[in-house]
């Protein structure tokens, strides 16, 4: 893995003749957390799928970079909400999977060792049906893990889980993500105020910087500061769609 | 419990029918009722039992080739957009002629033997099952594929390892289709031309106006086409189960 580096997305996307989003600059702080929030439509998975590399429908107009002058698409790992874990494949092959696609040797020790991790190892022949949905995305994270990239892409994948489930799987991901640049989209102010080591709010009219709270992430669910942010955050979110 | 409704099914309409061979009075060269067809089937078990190895013979060696042509043609259609261009019209084309008018050129081209009708076989069930296994090759869900993408896999890796085994399902239930249509392919070949096979046999006892034979000859077929069907889907379900 080669050292995670800053991350630019310059330029505006449209889809047909209307604007998706107009010129933006968005940058994402090398091995840090950057939460992309906004509602529904405004264009957050399309910067993300920009950055994965991935088809969006929309036309984009700029550049995507990353600090160190390498290729962005083929050093990002990709975490939607679906967990998009193969069904017919048991956890441990779905853990391997990017090896498989390959054709690289799987290297089974660090799979093992992440399994461990996720603590998945009493599940690791099951098929991803006979697991929950918050067992579910572990191994998707386990998979992401696996991949071992410098930048990684999470698509609200824990907009789905129960609150308990997704407050786990927050502390799990910020602690196993660590020393990463990731950028995190999502719809919920909470999950930004924990995690955001920087915020930034997208909606129609562009995207604003907001100020993260003091504590490290991930913070505490209870933490007033993090509570105050996601006040704050989702009182802006509202603003601005007025 | 499926059994037992199976069973009541059966008993059902075996009323049935002798309810009418019973109030129409009708003669039974027009109508034999269900002793005596069964009195037929068993004087000439031996008999059908031959007639039903031929068929049988026709119908697996059909389903295996069907099944095998299929699927070869459902990759290559997945996997070059030439190949949609050009072979998918003509096989539109190819289910849109009657095999019935099919029938006699391929007796002629391949004889009245076993080829022949496994021919008729092989073209009744290639449609269903190239199209359903195309179908399920085409409709990989777009997250796996944007996944693979991610993880720089190949074309062909993507196919082996998600495509595929995403379609397998679909293919299963093109196969338990084609196990119903291939032996009315099978039939239809020896009504043509043959001296062999079940639909020799009904069409020569019609031919003497041994109706009770006729119909046990129909029913043996019929018992046989949903063993065959139970059989592949029985063979079927676990790679439907598993991939679900």
């Amino acid at each position: 893995m080669t050292p995670a580096p800053d991350l630019t997305v310059r330029g505006s996307a449209a889809i047909g003749d209307a604007l998706l989003f107009a010129r933006l600059t968005l940058t994402l702080a090398a091995g840090r957390w950057t939460c992309l929030l906004g509602g529904s439509g405004v264009g957050k998975t399309t910067i993300l799928r920009l950055i994965a590399g991935l088809d969006t429908g929309a036309e984009f107009t700029g550049q995507i970079t990353a600090s160190d002058g390498q290729s962005v698409r083929e050093r990002v790992a990709y975490m939607a909400q679906d967990d998009l874990l193969l069904p017919w494949a048991t956890v441990a092959r779905n853990v391997l999977l990017g090896a498989r696609l390959r054709g690289e040797k799987p290297d089974l020790r660090r799979c093992d060792q992440l399994i461990e991790r996720m603590r998945l190892q009493d599940h690791m022949t099951k098929k991803p049906g006979e697991l929950s949905g918050g067992q579910r995305q572990r191994v998707a994270l386990a998979r992401t893990l696996m991949e071992d990239r410098p930048i990684v892409l999470l698509d609200e994948p824990f907009s789905a889980l129960d609150a308990r489930t997704r407050a786990d799987m927050q502390d799990l991901a910020a602690e196993a993500l660590q020393g990463r640049t990731v950028l995190l989209v999502t719809h919920d102010p909470g999950e930004a105020a924990r995690l955001g080591q920087s915020i930034v709010v997208m909606t129609q009219n562009g995207i604003t910087p907001c100020q993260p709270p003091h504590a490290p992430a991930p913070r505490k669910v209870d933490d007033l500061e993090t509570l105050e942010t996601q006040g704050a955050l989702l009182r802006l979110l509202r603003e601005e769609a007025a | 419990m499926k059994l037992l409704s199976g069973l009541a099914a059966t008993l059902f309409a075996l009323a049935i029918w002798q309810a009418i061979v019973s109030a129409t009075g009708l003669p039974k060269f027009i109508l034999p009722g269900p002793a005596l067809v069964a009195e037929t089937w068993w004087q000439n078990r031996w008999i059908i039992a031959e007639h039903t190895w031929v068929t049988a013979v026709e119908v697996i060696i059909g389903l295996a080739c069907g099944t095998v042509l299929g699927v070869v043609t459902a990759l290559q259609l997945a996997n070059s957009r030439a190949a949609r261009v050009l072979v998918q019209p003509m096989l539109v084309f190819t289910q849109a002629l009657p095999v019935f008018a099919l029938a006699p050129l391929l007796t002629l081209w391949l004889g009245y033997g076993l080829w022949s009708k496994v021919a008729m076989a092989v073209l009744i069930i290639y449609f269903p099952i190239t199209s359903s296994f195309f179908d399920g090759l085409m409709r990989t869900p777009p997250g796996y594929l944007d996944l693979a993408r991610t993880m720089q896999a190949s074309r062909r890796a993507v196919l082996w390892h998600i495509r595929i085994p995403a379609a397998l399902p679909s293919l299963a239930s093109g196969m338990r289709l084609a196990a119903v249509y291939a032996p009315i392919g099978a039939v239809i070949g020896e009504w043509v031309g043959s001296s062999q096979g079940l639909g020799y046999l009904m069409l020569l006892a019609n031919g003497r106006a041994k109706t009770d034979l006729m119909f046990a000859a129909m029913l043996t077929l019929g018992v046989f086409s949903i063993l065959l069907h139970m059989v592949v889907r029985r063979a079927t379900a676990g790679i439907a189960g598993e991939t679900r």
